[in-house]
């Protein structure tokens, strides 16, 4: 019998299937769905619209307001609200009140709620991050969301698997945000449309589990359905530490078959920056170095964890951002929050003028904590550039590493971080 | 269907230009449909018409699975998005909620803004009333179709529960 991809595996098992082969549809039952503030309460009306103001699973369904709170405007505050209600109204436990919450994709699997071979749906895109865990786990809209949460089951085509095989190692100053950037830069943001991405290689080997969060984080960028990484001993290092639940987890086979193989030798990539309007745009940040920046912000699920700030740190340590720069730094979650300011990173930051918030989506999606006026450019650890992305229409969002992204608060031009390393 | 066509060529038409996330604090459709195309062309919800059809290039709708995107299009009038190729949250959400999308090779090259569109779901055939040109698409599986009969993704299950 022909071999499976990790991601057919899991589909299978979750569809009680022996095999699956892409392009099947399939109905697959799901480990965990996550909830936030802006998909889920329309999910909510929806269910309750059609009589069907129920939970498959109170213990499987994990809500984390992250996009608008602590809330910027009533709306923001009403949705909040909406969320509570139901969330009480059906004795939800695993719900993260803000200050305890965080970024949606930076809390889930920091509290264990990420299992190998499992699968994960959430009201985001930027839901395929978990597959760094190998999990399933893909972004879906409200309507979706809310047949998942009725029914713990969603339908599913099985997709084809792209795999990326990452030879050589980085070179110092060069990070897993970089390596995405590239690939995508070479598929474009529709490169792997509807297949699951499967990262493997020396480079995957030598990432830390955070680091490849931020790789998986971006399938969608490239269009693709799912980002997943086969577990290793760190994964289940990582998964242990936050976890005791059991899991079964699953690894491709060696005949498993790939719509396409890409092998990329990591060793000569540079530090890269996405120039607006897209996340292809990718271009070295080391020739990019007359694009004068007004703001920089380091966070997001794509890079808000505890490495990417002490990244980040690490360059800003001992100085001062250019004076007529605003650098905002986002920790993604309340447990990194607190570590980082336990390590002494908030002194750092401070000390060289920056901002600290509390954890937020915040101006990821132009929602609040750093919104852009017209002409004016950020260079950012977020994960998506598209047009007003971060506010006005007339503004730009270049996307970068945490290192990249403190170099050039250093100096107000983007900055090859080797260069103040 | 029949229909007005806004064409706009582009590629990665994307879901913070469909409904900017400064909107998404609202899921009322009415309010929605006030945004939408913003981010692209601000006179869309000037000149849009109920029935209208908008033509575009690939990848339609990538980005944020923002379902906001497919409400803000269908409460401004819009009754179906014509594309090359569409992002697949997008896609999914438009058939969750029944709302046409129909997939086409080569389309937007093919189309003027303005054009008079008559477009056959079921039988995979799309006519330019202003030209006298059909032109051909891979009609939507069973499986989507009998969503949208179902009047969407929740009650199709519920029917399936029952």
């Amino acid at each position: 019998m022909m071999g499976m991809t990790i991601t057919e595996k899991i589909l299978a098992a979750h569809a009680g299937r022996d095999s699956v082969h892409p392009g099947e549809l399939i109905n697959a039952r799901i480990d965990t769905v996550m909830c936030h503030d802006v998909t889920t309460p329309p999910a909510i009306s929806m269910l309750e619209a059609n009589g069907m103001d129920e939970v498959f699973d109170p213990k499987r369904i994990v809500v984390i307001p992250d996009h608008f709170v602590p809330n910027k405007d009533i709306q923001s505050a009403e949705l909040a609200r909406r969320l509570r209600e139901w969330v009480r109204r059906h004795g939800l436990k695993n719900y993260y009140e803000v200050g305890r919450n965080g970024v949606c994709h930076a809390v889930l699997p920091e509290d264990g709620w990420v299992l190998p071979g499992s699968t994960i749906v959430c009201g985001d895109s930027h839901t395929c991050t978990h597959g760094a865990l190998g999990a399933f786990s893909t972004g879906v809209g409200s309507t979706d969301l809310a047949a998942a949460i009725y029914s713990g089951e969603l339908w599913f085509k099985v997709p084809e698997s792209i795999r990326f095989v990452l030879n050589g190692s980085l070179q110092k100053g060069v990070y897993s945000k970089d390596v995405i950037l590239d690939i995508i830069r070479r598929i474009g943001v529709d490169g792997a449309l509807y297949k699951a991405m499967e990262f493997t290689g020396p480079v995957i080997d030598e990432l830390s589990v955070e680091a490849r969060f931020t790789i998986t984080n971006m399938a969608i960028e490239a269009g693709g359905k799912s980002g997943i990484i086969n577990p290793d001993e760190k994964t289940l290092a990582y998964v242990h530490e936050h976890s005791n639940r059991e899991f079964i987890s699953f690894m491709s086979d060696s005949e498993a078959e790939y719509a396409e193989t890409f092998e990329i030798d990591c060793s000569y990539l540079e530090p890269c920056v996405a120039f607006p309007h897209l996340p292809s745009n990718v271009r070295k940040a080391g020739e990019s170095g007359d694009v004068k920046v007004d703001q920089v912000y380091i966070g997001s699920c794509t890079n808000g964890r505890i490495e990417d700030l002490r990244i980040a740190a690490g360059i800003l340590r001992g100085r001062k951002i250019l004076d007529t720069i605003r650098c905002i730094v986002v920790p993604a979650s309340t447990k990194i929050w607190r570590q980082a300011m336990a390590e002494g990173l908030f002194d750092i930051f401070t000390d060289a003028n920056c901002v600290v918030s509390s954890p937020t989506c915040g101006a990821c999606l132009g929602g609040w904590m750093g919104v852009l006026a017209a002409g004016e450019k950020c260079v950012s650890t977020t994960n998506r550039n598209f047009v007003g992305r971060m506010g006005s229409p007339e503004s730009e969002v270049y996307l970068a590493s945490p290192a990249t992204a403190a170099a050039t608060a250093l100096t107000g031009y983007i900055t090859d971080p080797r260069t103040v390393m | 269907m029949t229909g007005t066509a806004h064409v706009y060529k582009r590629d990665h038409i994307n879901t913070d230009e469909i409904i900017p996330a400064r909107y998404l604090n609202t899921d009322d459709e009415r309010e929605l449909a006030l945004h939408a195309m913003e981010n692209l062309d601000r006179e869309f919800v000037k000149n849009v018409k109920p029935g209208d059809i908008i033509v575009a290039g690939q990848d339609f709708g990538c980005g944020s699975s923002r379902e906001h995107a497919v409400w803000a299009l269908r409460g401004s009038g819009v009754a179906c998005v014509v594309a090359e190729s569409f992002a697949r949250i997008f896609y999914r959400n438009a058939v969750n909620n029944g709302f046409p999308v129909v997939e086409c090779t080569g389309i937007s090259g093919m189309i003027a803004d303005g054009d008079e569109l008559d477009i056959d779901l079921v039988q995979g055939m799309l006519n330019d009333l202003s030209w006298g040109k059909t032109y051909t698409f891979i009609p939507l599986p069973p499986f989507a179709l009998s969503i949208m009969e179902a009047g969407g993704l929740l009650k199709a299950i519920k029917n399936k529960k029952r």
